[in-house]
Formats: structure tokens, sequence, C-alpha cells
């Protein structure tokens, strides 16, 4: 297997090369029309605009109370006995969770998905310090034997078909080649068992954390959370300050919300709700638990009105999943750790427009994520919000704001203005393209690489709508 | 929640704001949606100062430019007649979005009392006019698109179907994945031509495969973007290309 390394710098080439691709193109075609299907049936029991609508006011309010509630969420925590630590950055954060590891000697690491954990390259990290990161949850586990990144933030690999996953660990694993899914999936947990046996510390993320109880919820399907949470003598939870909210009894719309928009379910496998290390007498649980709280770029955002509304999300990918532009190039394309729509929104905050520039305009702003967001955040109305700080005078609130400024295109616009805001000129221009409509290109960019160019028509809207006037006085004087 | 929809009554006289794209390049469209809209007993006012709704400048990020196009139309429509829109988009732009671009100015009251005042046509003729047609054409099997801004920024999936429905002799094909974008996206055709391309050809084949032996929609954006790849294609010699047009135009042809 090809080892690649994609950057959002390299959108455009990457692109490219994904659509030329056909395995990537029917394998995302494929599982974006499975997991559309089954979002679409999965809500049949649920209104789900008024799910929608209670899901973004529980969001909305957790963000609107959001230093308050951490510190409760920490005060719980602690009471818990749960260990709190606060990360500013990525780098922050692998260095406390290094730390940790090396505190209790740590080798081996059992992880459960985190996608927070990929956004600070958290397994490289701790492989330079010696330590080995395993990934369990099945997907992740595969892209980490392919030597890949995520593609999608719910299903990592679903870029790889049957037989790719096949190869992937016959070649990695010494299973046999086959396309016996049954087999495979066992070879997999076999492995994978020894594994949790044998792990010092085990790593997860979280879905939800509860301010008022302290409690961190753990959705997921393959029981490798269960493992990751319980097995090993240290659990170490890792996630963004965004994923607190207020109450228990919030918790419930958004987990309905959350496995009926990701992966069309009423309920998941497994729901975790850690509320601590194992107390005297307990048969079983970690001997220490803790909390690594992360900013990494999240606070920044939390400071624009407007852009804040990404920190609602709660990482179910169904933007992905309905984005046309994401069903064609796959996730790899982006070049990012959150690929799609949410992604084009989000990791300009955490890695600046500079190397993003090209991610909000790679959106034909369809408005599909937006609909079915379960939060509803407004993607598009962002996506549009994050092009105007790429190309205005870089006072924006985002790092690189003005990167793609460009003096010919706002020449260009500036022109457009003129005219548009001069209907004589609009109406005699328009008579003059129609007048050499025969000189207008028939080549027009990389538009007309595809499709024929359009042609000015020979007489405009304002000229015909005048000759109907004239028509019908003429009619009404008869 | 969004709100219900309350529709007026039909009014007297309306507005109508062609947009850019018919006023330059398919202006039958432009005058076949007045048409439609007298044949109901409407006066159609045509302010000849109107240009251009300002969506492609803010879609791209331009911001400062389209809110002054935006304001240049803003004065245009004085009295208080519906404003029609043959163009989802840009009836988008006008109802969700000038309330937007002018939130906090001297100008806000006023953009909030135009976007209140703006209908797409197709959405107008059904909810405001209760338009009966009367078919006088031959059977046909079409396609209908509808665009995503009319789809889903104002939430008229049913309208234009509804209209062709009325058609007796049209069948009204079903296309795969038919709520999926075109690829169009105004600038991002340009900015991004090889993912707007795949998405264009999907959409063709999902209308060819569908049995279309003619496609509508109501967004000449769309049909610029599909009926380019089409035409593009019949010329690189591949056969069965469907042709398309605007729904106003095709409603008129058919019904007069």
């Amino acid at each position: 297997m090809n080892v690649q390394t994609f950057t959002p710098q390299a959108f455009h080439r990457q692109a490219h090369d994904a659509l030329g691709n056909p395995q990537i193109r029917s394998n995302f075609r494929r599982a974006m029309d499975g997991l559309m299907a089954k979002r679409r049936d999965a809500f049949g029991d649920w209104d789900i605009e008024t799910l929608r609508d209670l899901g973004a006011n529980i969001r909305l309010r957790a963000l609107a109370k959001l230093p308050d509630l951490l510190e409760q969420l920490e005060a719980n925590c602690q009471a818990n006995g749960i260990r709190v630590h606060w990360a500013e950055d990525g780098e922050q954060a692998c260095r406390i969770i290094r730390e940790l590891c090396e505190a209790r000697g740590a080798r081996h690491v059992i992880k459960g998905k985190s996608m927070v954990s990929e956004e600070m390259h958290l397994n490289d990290h701790l492989e330079a310090a010696g330590i080995e990161a395993l990934e369990s949850d099945l997907g992740e586990y595969l892209v980490q034997l392919n030597e890949q990144t995520p593609s999608h933030i719910i299903m990592p690999a679903i870029h790889l078909n049957t037989e790719e996953i096949s190869d992937v660990m016959h070649d990695r694993t010494g299973t046999e080649r086959t396309i016996d899914v049954d087999y495979l999936t066992a070879a997999a947990r076999a492995q994978l068992r020894e594994r949790f046996m044998a792990a010092d510390v085990g790593i997860s993320g979280v879905n939800f954390a509860v301010a008022e109880t302290g409690t961190l919820c753990l959705v997921e399907n393959e029981g490798n959370g269960r493992m990751t949470t319980t097995v090993p003598p240290v659990h170490i939870a890792v996630t963004g300050i965004e994923k607190v909210v207020e109450h228990l009894r919030d918790v419930p719309p958004l987990y309905a919300l959350l496995t009926r928009s990701a992966t069309g379910q009423h309920v998941t496998t497994y729901f975790n709700m850690i509320s601590g290390p194992r107390k005297p007498g307990e048969r079983d649980g970690p001997e220490e638990v803790h909390l690594v709280l992360v900013d990494n770029g999240r606070s920044s955002i939390y400071q624009d009105n407007e852009l804040l509304d990404t920190l609602r999300c709660i990482r179910c990918g169904a933007c992905m999943n309905h984005c046309p532009v994401y069903t064609r190039v796959g996730g790899h394309t982006y070049g990012t750790t959150y690929p799609g729509p949410i992604g084009s929104i989000l990791m300009p905050h955490l890695m600046g427009l500079e190397a993003t520039k090209d991610l909000p305009s790679a959106s034909s702003l369809c408005g599909a994520c937006g609909e079915v967001c379960p939060v509803k955040i407004p993607i598009p109305d962002l996506l549009v919000r994050l092009r105007k700080e790429a190309v205005g005078e870089g006072r924006g609130n985002v790092e690189g704001a003005g990167v793609k400024r460009d003096r010919k295109e706002v020449l260009a616009w500036k022109g457009w203005q003129w005219l548009a805001t001069h209907p004589g000129a609009w109406r005699a221009g328009a008579g003059v393209a129609g007048k050499f409509r025969f000189l207008s290109p028939s080549r027009l960019g990389p538009w007309t690489d595809y499709r024929t160019a359009p042609k000015p028509a020979a007489t405009s809207l304002h000229a015909m709508v005048k000759q109907h006037r004239r028509k019908l006085e003429r009619e009404d004087e008869k | 929640m969004t709100p219900i929809k309350l529709y007026p009554p039909k009014p007297d006289k309306v507005y109508f704001f062609g947009t850019c794209l018919i006023d330059m390049f398919y202006p039958q469209a432009g005058l076949d949606g007045i048409r439609l809209l007298e044949r109901e007993g409407i006066e159609v006012l045509f302010p000849d100062d109107q240009t251009c709704c300002g969506q492609p400048a803010y879609t791209s990020g331009y911001h400062d430019e389209a809110r002054a196009v935006a304001e240049a139309q803003l004065d245009l429509f004085p009295e208080p007649w519906p404003i029609i829109v043959p163009s989802g988009s840009c009836g988008g732009m006008m109802r969700t979005h000038y309330p937007q671009l002018f939130a906090g100015s001297s100008r806000s009251s006023q953009a909030e009392e135009v976007a209140g005042r703006i209908f797409e046509l197709t959405e107008f003729l059904v909810h405001v006019c209760h338009v009966r047609l009367e078919d006088k054409g031959q059977p046909q099997r079409v396609a209908m698109h509808t665009s995503c801004s009319a789809r889903r920024e104002m939430g008229l999936a049913e309208t234009g179907p509804g209209l062709l429905s009325q058609l007796t002799n049209v069948t009204l094909v079903e296309q795969v994945r038919a709520s999926e974008c075109c690829g169009f996206g105004g600038t991002f055709a340009v900015r991004h031509p090889e993912v707007s391309a795949a998405m264009v050809e999907d959409k063709t084949q999902a209308i060819e495969s569908a049995g279309a032996e003619h496609f509508v929609t109501s967004d000449c954006g769309c049909l610029m973007n599909i009926g380019g790849r089409f035409e593009r294609k019949r010329q690189d010699g591949q056969e069965g290309q469907v042709g398309g047009e605007h729904i106003a135009s095709y409603l008129w042809r058919r019904t007069s």
C-alpha cells in the first residue's frame, strides 16, 4: 500500500488525483449513499426539526455558559476522582499525556477513537518518546496499519473497500486474503484483544462531558471504548473544551441526534458513562482516570459571535456524508484532521487561513450540510464568512485573514460594482454585448473544458420588456 | 423553528426582478415569466434601473461590493407590491441575505421590508396565484432540477414539480439523487472546476438515465451549467443529450 501525505495546501492536486481514481470515487459514493439513506430512515420515528432545534438550543446554551460550565465540570470531575488537566494547545496536551504515561512507566498505550488526539498528532508524539500507541477502533486500526490518517471522522477507513482491507491485514498481520468480513473482523478482534490486556494506559475521546455531574459520555459500537476505558490501570480521556454540556438531561437528545445523524442508528451498541476510577470494593475499572481538556484554537473561535457556532459541532459527520464535494474527492483530499464542510469551517482556526485558503471555497454552497446538521450550524454562512476573511484587508479574526486578497480580483469586483450601480451603463453594456455576441469567446477558461460557453442574448431582458410594453400599448389602443 | 409562511392574496400589481443572468443570457425566460404573471391578471412592473442582486460578490466574500450593488436595488421597489424573482438563488439572496448584509445599518429596516416581499416565481404562481395550467403540448418526459437555493434556502422543493404535474401531457421522470447539487455554485465552478465538472457530469447522467427527453430548472445558473454540459457532450459526438430551458419558458410554451 502506498503511503501518501496529504496537505490542505495541495487541495487542488489531491482533488484532481481523487477524481481520477475510480476506486476512491466508487468507495465514497457507495458509502455516502448508504449513510444518507440510513439517516433518512433513522429519523422516521422523530420530528426531526423539533429535535434539531432542541439539539441546537442545548449546544447554544452550553456555549453561552462555557467558562462557567468548564469550571463546574472540573470541580465535579475532581469530586468524582477524575483528575483534570488543561492544555492550551495540542503540544501541551501531548506533553501532559506523555508525562502521565511516563509516570506509570507505560510502554504500551491502547487508544479508543479520538479525533482530538488526531488533531494534535498524539500517536507520533508518544512514539517519539518510545511509547507505542495502538488504535483499537477497527477503522482507526486499519488506517494505522496502512500508515494513513482517517478519511472520515466517524468511519476512518471508509476510503477502503473490503478487498483493500483484506490486503492491508494480510500484508501487516498475516491474515488470509479474503472478502469474508466476519473472518476479517474476528481476526482483528483477536489481535486487539491481546493488546487490550497488555496495555498500560487507555486513551479515549469524549462525546459529551456533563458539567453538573462530572460524567464523561463515550459513544461507540465495537466495545473497544469500554475496553480502553476499563481494562488498563490508567484511563486518560482527551477532548476539546467545547464538548461540555450543562445537564445530564441534555445528553439523551444529543445522543439521539448523534447516532441517527452519524450512522443512522437509533442507539449505538455501547454507551459509556464514566464517572471516576475504580472505587474500593469494585471489581473492575481503572485505578486512575484523567481528563485532558484541550483548547487548541477553540477559545479564539469563541471570541467571534458568528464563528463560534462552529463549536456547536457534536462530530457526527453528517455534513460529510451529504456533501457533494466530499463524496467525490474523499476525506484525504482536504489534507486536514477534520475533512468536509465542518473541516472547512474549523480547520482555518486550527491551522490558519494561509494553509487552508482553498477549503472555504471548496463548496458550491448547496446547503446540504446545513440542512442535515443535527445542531443547526449554519455551515454555508460560515463558509461565506471565511471567504470574506480570506479576501478581506486582513483585519479579520482568523489568523491569515487577507491571504487570498488579490489586486486584480479586487479590481474586477470594483468594476462589476461600478457597472451594477450605474444602470445606464449596465443597459448599454448589455446592448453592446448582444450586438457583438458573435465575438463572445467560445473558450472561457476551465468552464469550457467541460461545457459550452454561454452566449450573450441578442436582446437583453431590459430591451425585451420595452418591446413587450410597446406591443401591449398598441394592443390597448386597438 | 422554521416559521410557517403565510401567503398574501393575489395582488393587482407586482414588481419583477429579472436577475442579471436572465437579463444577459436568457431574456426569454424573463419575458415568459412576466407573461405568465400577466395572464393571471396581474400588472407587472419592471424597474428599468435593476441590475444584479449582488450575490456573486457576496458568496465570493466581497461584501462591501455586494452591499453597494444590493443597495442600488433596494430603492427600486417603493410601492408595497410583491417582488417576483425567477430564480431561487437570487431570490434567496434577497430574502435571506439582504437583512444580514444591511444589519445594523441605516438601510436595515428597508432591507427587511424588501426581503419580506420577495417571492420566487414558481412559489408565487403556486401559492399566491393558485394558477391552473392547461397543457397544449405534445406528450413529453421531463426532468426537473430544482436549484439548491430554491430547495434549501427558500424551502421550495415542491413548487416547480407541482406546476409541471399540472401539465397533463408531461410525465415528470424521477432522477437518482434529485436533490444533489449540479455543481454550479457561482464562482465555485471557476475556483474548483474539476470538482464542479464531476458534479455536473453526474447530474447530466442522472437526467439522461431517468429517460428524460427534456429538462427544466427554475434557475439559470443551473441551466447554464447542466445545459452547457449536455451541449458540450453533443458537440463531442455523444448521442442522446437532453435539451433544457427555464421552467417559465416551458410553462408558457406549453400553455399559450
